[in-house]
């Protein structure tokens, strides 16, 4: 089995910095980490590596650094590090981004599953997986907790929904982006570390995939960021005072007076004449 | 003029265009594709052939610019036969930005048995109703789906296409977004008009709330665009707008690579988070697993349902599903009570727009007091029991 696993790092704090001309983050400068959900998705294509057999390739278009968590991810069991890197593929948004990733994908050549996050946590956009299966033809599933079965013509996977779940399948090739509770991700091993340091991590640029200048990039990308500021959260919330009893009965009346209790019990409601 | 064109030297006649047009308007004649009159020029073709032997003459390169974009397309969601309140939703702040636009506003409806779905979304604010009825959309289905939303954009080219950014409306979005090569902004809260530009301003939050984003999509359409469930504002229904139900000549793709085999709706207390009116959750401050025992009691007597902070979903006392915040689900009902929530930026990134927060936390300092438009302090047990006393009174 080919597994495919899209990985991006984020920053490991809120605090953010933009660039005021672009309106896009600064990411230099900022320390850094895997994506959490993107760590599910790595546990989840070495489990099944485990119990398949194959290879897995990480893969993820970022600024030249993003190397280090690629080794990362070598460490852990990766078979293949691939990073996409090039100015030219700056300041791109998710279907830039998508594109980027299958021209690097295409380069790879066949592949049975991909694996991406939920969502990265910096933009919390949730784009690039559907986006990315769309440019490779294959079918995708998405907020997937748990892979039920596979084999090498199909993927049966729970998917957690609005309402509840579902229960999925697809034919392979396919991609899924998986939740946070699909598992629980090793540590690197010593033996895992040392074996990274020997592997190198492949740098592709733009033009090794092919790539077509109008769509990478802030040229390729349709969405611009006009404007960004900080939301005001700050309230003075009203207190109530006294004991647990006096405050309960005073925030009922509140919530009550606000509409937002139904109606008295033995009350008239608005249907009752 | 535009006008399409097949490579005579490099079609192969292979046929995938034939396939791909959804009007039935290419024919293999002597080894070669031709494309009838009744073409619309929509590029499905173009897309499909795998050596670029058909082209628009007189158009860019790039298959998807801004001639001919007008109106605003709603995608209505349906769960269990029944329009999903956020589509609702929608269809108001869509018809707050049609006026300013001065274009009509659509839906796209898609389903099985469809026809009362459809005079409500009327009621709520719809011109039109693209409807497509049948048994192959009775399931949410990505591929299925973004194919049909495919084509009705295709015929009907609308300049704002809007989803509520549910499960389904994040995961079928960014797939038609990408086979439109046109920009998407995820979970907006905020909508308006260039009206200068013509341009939808799109305002999100980014890094988990830390951050407000306004996002334009200048040079593509449609201009697309997923919306918290809870933030826009439905119009009251009106039984007497008129509006036109009109049935679009889509295919409907025969076969599929995603099958969906079983499809489970959570009852009672577990029912849908992101659609509630009223969430109670628990944080760590109660304690223990024991204690959800009140939460849920309580949120009961209240009509709403529980939620959870992540520790008290590492901890095993509820399940994921019920996780609120950045690595969980985003809610933004009436009235949240936070019950033993410290208020994390990661927590409160998935409820800060509720309408009204309610905390109950004993440290004063708490950061959740800062987004409470209510504070109660004290040990949230005692309180929690007193709330459920004094509900039981009424
Ligand atoms: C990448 C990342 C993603 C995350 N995603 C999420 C997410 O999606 N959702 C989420 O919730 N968290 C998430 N977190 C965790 C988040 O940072 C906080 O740790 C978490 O929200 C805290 O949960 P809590 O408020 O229940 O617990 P605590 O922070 O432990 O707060 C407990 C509160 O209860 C109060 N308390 C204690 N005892 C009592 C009592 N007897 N009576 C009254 N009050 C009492 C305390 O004063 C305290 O304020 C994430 C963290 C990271 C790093
Ligand atoms: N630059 C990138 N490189 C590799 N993978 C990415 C990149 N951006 C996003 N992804 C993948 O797409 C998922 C969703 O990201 P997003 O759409 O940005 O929320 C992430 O969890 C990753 O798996």
């Amino acid at each position: 089995m080919k597994i495919i696993v899209c990985v991006k790092q984020v920053p490991a704090s809120t605090q953010v910095r933009l660039n005021r001309e672009t309106g896009t983050i600064i990411r230099e400068g900022v320390a850094s980490m895997l994506n959490p959900y993107d760590s599910y998705a790595l546990e989840e294509a070495l489990r099944l590596k485990e119990t398949l057999g194959g290879e897995v390739t990480t893969i993820s278009m970022g600024i030249p650094s993003v190397a280090d968590l690629l080794k990362a991810t070598l460490a852990l069991g990766a078979d293949r590090a691939i990073l996409l890197t090039d100015r030219k593929f700056a300041g791109a948004d998710t279907l830039a981004t998508a594109y980027a990733l299958a021209k690097g994908i295409n380069r790879l050549g066949t592949f049975d599953l991909i694996i991406c996050g939920k969502q990265a946590i910096d933009g919390d956009t949730a784009q690039v997986g559907p986006s990315l299966a769309e440019k490779l033809g294959v079918p995708h599933l998405t907020n997937v907790q748990q892979i039920k079965e596979i084999d090498g013509q199909r993927i049966q996977c729970l998917r957690l929904t609005d309402a509840g779940y579902e229960t999925v399948e697809l034919q392979l090739p396919a991609l899924i982006t998986v939740v946070k509770d699909i598992n629980l991700p090793r540590l690197p091993s010593i033996a895992g570390l040392r074996r990274a340091l020997s592997q190198p991590v492949t740098l592709w640029t733009a033009a090794d995939v092919d790539a077509d200048p109008n769509h990478i990039g802030l040229q390729g990308s349709p969405t611009q960021v006009t404007s960004t500021f900080v939301p005001e959260h700050q309230r003075q919330s009203e207190r109530f005072e006294g004991d647990a009893s006096q405050q309960a009965s005073q925030l009922v009346e509140r919530l009550s007076s606000l509409g937002l209790l139904g109606p008295r019990e033995g009350g008239l409601s608005n249907d009752q004449h | 003029m535009i006008s399409i064109r097949v490579d005579q030297n490099r079609c192969v006649a292979c046929g995938q265009c034939v396939e791909a047009c959804p009007f039935g308007q290419i024919q293999l004649e002597m080894d070669v594709a031709t494309i009838g009159d009744r073409c619309t020029l929509c590029g499905s073709c173009i897309s499909a052939c795998p050596l670029e032997a058909i082209e628009l003459e007189g158009a860019q390169p790039v298959a998807n610019t801004m001639t001919d974009h007008r109106g605003i397309l709603v995608w209505a969601e349906l769960s269990g036969g029944q329009v999903k309140p956020v589509t609702f939703e929608l269809l108001g702040e869509a018809r707050r930005l049609a006026h300013q636009l001065g274009v009509p506003v659509a839906v796209a409806l898609l389903g099985a048995s469809t026809s009362s779905a459809a005079s409500d979304c009327i009621k709520y604010g719809a011109d039109l109703v693209y409807l497509v009825d049948d048994a192959r959309l009775a399931l949410y289905n990505d591929e299925i789906y973004a194919a049909v939303m495919e084509q009705i954009i295709r015929m009907y080219r609308p300049e704002i296409l809007l989803m509520g950014a549910t499960t389904y409306g994040r995961s079928l979005a960014p797939r038609l977004a990408s086979r439109l090569n046109t920009g998407l902004t995820a979970d907006c809260t905020q909508l308006a008009i260039d009206t200068e530009k013509r341009l939808l301003l799109q305002t999100r939050p980014a890094f988990g709330g830390n951050l407000m984003a306004t996002i334009t999509c200048p040079q593509r359409r449609p201009q697309m665009a997923t919306v918290r469930p809870g933030v826009m504002k439905a119009l009251p229904p009106d039984a007497d707008r008129q509006g036109q139900v009109i049935v679009p000549p889509v295919e409907i793709p025969q076969t599929s690579k995603t099958r969906v085999l079983e499809v489970i709706q959570l009852q009672g207390d577990q029912v849908d988070l992101t659609a509630a009116e009223i969430v109670v959750a628990a944080g760590k401050g109660i304690g223990s697993a024991a204690n959800m025992k009140l939460i849920a009691e309580l949120a009961q007597l209240l009509g709403g349902v529980v939620g959870a902070t992540r520790p008290v979903v590492d901890a095993g006392w509820i399940s994921y599903s019920h996780q609120i915040g950045q690595t969980g689900k985003t809610v933004s009902p009436k009235l949240y009570i936070a019950c033993g929530i410290s208020g994390a930026v990661q927590h409160t990134a998935g409820m800060s727009g509720a309408e009204t927060i309610v905390a109950i936390n004993k440290d004063p300092d708490a950061p959740i007091h800062r987004i409470a438009h209510y504070s109660l302090i004290g040990d949230v047990i005692d309180i929690v029991q007193a709330l459920i006393a004094e509900l039981k009174k009424r």
